[in-house]
């Protein structure tokens, strides 16, 4: 039996000291199955961002531990631990952060450059899932010429092309319209998801929950109830 | 991901063109002024840097560099020819007589009265006539730079006269002669004739040029002549250096360049330094979200400065490129003649500046290698 993607235990993380101190994360347990869509949902400044920092290697608990694929990343040394995060990690950020000096195509090479890939066969890859996400026409454009949704369509195929075993989504949707953000979700459900593979998208808008296989509640640094919309649609 | 760092350098194009511009200028201003520098202070020494025949210069005790002499006794050059070591010894005079031309133009002038025998020290690089023609009587060989003072809008050529206080001697020859420190026509003649262009005062012998046997280094011979007849003698090259350190010491010509220099460095430092602390700042989300993707720290440390070197490179280059410009263009003109570009300024130049880059891309390199990773999910 393979240990889950994710596997978060009493995590807690403060911030500041003395009178400005804040406690952010207040005992959170937490995993995440490959194969699934997992929501990280609540109200903003709940600490969402803070967790999924966490699980990323991003930052450093104060109490607690995580572990990736069964790997307890504290006990891992710092140069793994970003080996771990540029093989196995994929990330897509609110606000995109796709290199405005790079073409398209260049931006989503950029996990496999990281890697020490071959630029030529870097944007091979980076063309062939673009073409998937319906970018194949968009590849020499700067980023900054595409609209919205299609910059997190780059974005997502940034976040897929070295086909990590995790992909991180923080609020993919939150910058787009409805719609755009819809179409969005939809490519990433078909194309992110894959048995060897976890998905945790944090959002807050309901709307797309239907996306989830399972949306982990978060209020006030804390975990509150787990939901699994599509099993009790099902039942 | 090294063209990473370069797309991202170039893409701001007003800012990549400020940064590449303001370490050209600065690269151009100090090339510029550590040369012009150079140049004049070498023009302190060119009268003895000229006569490449001799390689020992005597003088009297007190005088210290060329422009201003005591003169020595016409014993004292036989004193100097019976040290042992001299080849041989001659005498040469420098005065500074008034120069007339037959249409009233005058101009103090150099005058170099060379041994009536050897000619020593005559000027070996000749634009028009010949040295040995200094050999005819009442005969002065004039520089171009002082040609084309007395005698503006006159074509260069041989046989015009001039009264050299009230003595008429005849142009027998153009020579090259390196510029002077001041704008002073450089006249040489025979010591005999000279010495009559003195006028009142009664002759004067301002320097022996000596020459070592073979086996005695200028400097040894220069230390003999010393201890032997308490006369004061320096090789060539020693000499040069005495005037050049002597018009540092007491002019204000290098606090002036020093203060032009001292100036390029802190606005090529600030602005330079400043311009690419500012792009890097400006980069900083770009360099998180790389960071979080896991480009290493090293990486991250090699791309900036790569930009560093670049930009550095470019500027110093386009710079440097302007000083040989502009140096090809006044070295041809009389007046900055012989005012060049020296490799040594170029290197020092861009010793300084690859240290002005070194010092914006470590400042900047510390923001980049601080920076949360975790950074990047906060808008
Ligand atoms: N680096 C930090 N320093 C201080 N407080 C922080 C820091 N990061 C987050 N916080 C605080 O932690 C709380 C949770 O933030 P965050 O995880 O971004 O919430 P969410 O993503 O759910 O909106 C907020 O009150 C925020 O101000
Ligand atoms: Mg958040």
């Amino acid at each position: 039996m393979n240990p889950p993607a994710v596997h978060c235990h009493q995590i807690h993380r403060h911030f500041g000291n003395g009178d400005t101190r804040v406690h952010v994360l207040r005992g959170i347990d937490f995993t995440a199955a490959s194969g699934q869509i997992t929501f990280l949902a609540g109200p903003s400044g709940c600490g969402k961002t803070t967790l999924i920092s966490v699980i990323a290697g991003l930052l450093q608990p104060s109490s607690g531990s995580v572990s990736l694929f069964g790997r307890d990343l504290a006990s891992m040394p710092p140069d793994d631990a970003v080996r771990l995060r540029r093989k196995d990690i994929g990330f897509v950020f609110q606000q995109y952060h796709l290199i405005p000096a790079l073409s398209v195509a260049e931006n989503v090479a950029v996990p496999l450059l990281a890697a020490s890939m071959k630029r030529r066969d870097a944007l091979e890859q980076a063309s062939a899932i673009l073409d998937k996400l319906g970018l194949g026409d968009r590849l020499h454009q700067p980023p900054a010429r595409l609209s919205g949704g299609q910059q997190q369509r780059v974005a997502l195929a940034r976040a897929l092309v070295h086909q990590p075993r995790l992909v991180i989504c923080d609020e993919p949707t939150a910058a787009l319209d409805h719609e755009t953000g819809h179409r969005v979700m939809e490519l990433l459900a078909a194309s992110a998801v894959h048995p060897d593979r976890a998905v945790l998208v944090v959002s807050h808008d309901n709307r797309i929950f239907h996306f989830a296989d399972a949306i982990a509640h978060m209020d006030d640094g804390i975990i509150t109830h787990i939901d699994h919309p599509n099993a009790t649609t099902t039942a | 991901m090294y063209f990473v760092a370069l797309r991202m350098l170039s893409a701001d194009k007003a800012k990549y063109l400020g940064l590449v511009f303001a370490i050209a200028f600065s690269t151009f201003l100090l090339e510029n002024q550590t040369s012009i520098f150079a140049g004049i202070m070498k023009r302190t020494a060119n009268r003895i840097l000229d006569v490449t025949d001799a390689e020992v210069w005597v003088m009297d005790p007190a005088t210290q560099y060329f422009d201003e002499t005591k003169a020595l006794k016409d014993t004292d050059l036989l004193r100097v020819r019976a040290v042992p070591g001299v080849a041989w010894a001659v005498r040469l005079l420098k005065d500074l007589p008034v120069a007339r031309t037959a249409s009233g133009r005058f101009n103090q002038a150099i005058v170099i009265g060379l041994d009536d025998a050897t000619l020593t020290g005559a000027p070996r690089r000749m634009l028009l006539g010949s040295w040995d023609r200094l050999r005819e009587p009442n005969s002065i060989i004039i520089d171009e730079a002082g040609f084309r003072l007395l005698f503006p809008s006159t074509p260069l050529r041989t046989g015009d006269t001039l009264e050299l206080n009230d003595r008429r001697a005849t142009i027998v020859g153009i020579s090259d002669a390196a510029a002077p420190f001041t704008n002073f026509p450089i006249m040489h003649a025979r010591y005999s004739e000279a010495r009559e262009f003195r006028g009142r005062e009664r002759s004067q012998l301002s320097f022996v040029l000596a020459r070592p046997q073979p086996g005695i280094s200028p400097n040894d011979l220069a230390n003999r002549i010393s201890s032997t007849t308490g006369l004061r003698a320096r090789s060539s090259l020693d000499f040069a250096w005495d005037c050049i350190r002597y018009y540092m010491a007491n002019t204000g010509i290098p606090v002036n360049f020093g203060i032009t220099i001292a100036i390029a460095i802190i606005v090529g430092l600030v602005v330079s330094g400043q311009t690419f602390y500012l792009f890097t700042v400006e980069n900083l989300r770009q360099f998180a979200a790389l960071k979080a993707i896991g480009v290493t720290n090293p990486t991250l440390a090699r791309m900036v400065l790569l930009q560093a070197a670049v930009a550095g490179f470019s500027g110093f280059a386009i710079g440097t490129g302007m000083a040989a410009l502009f140096f090809e263009t006044f070295s041809r003109q009389l007046a900055t003649r012989g005012i060049i570009l020296l490799w040594q300024n170029a290197a020092g130049v861009a010793a300084l500046m690859a240290l002005v880059v070194l010092a914006a891309a470590a400042l900047s390199l510390r923001k980049v290698l601080q920076l949360e990773p975790a950074a990047v999910f906060r808008s």
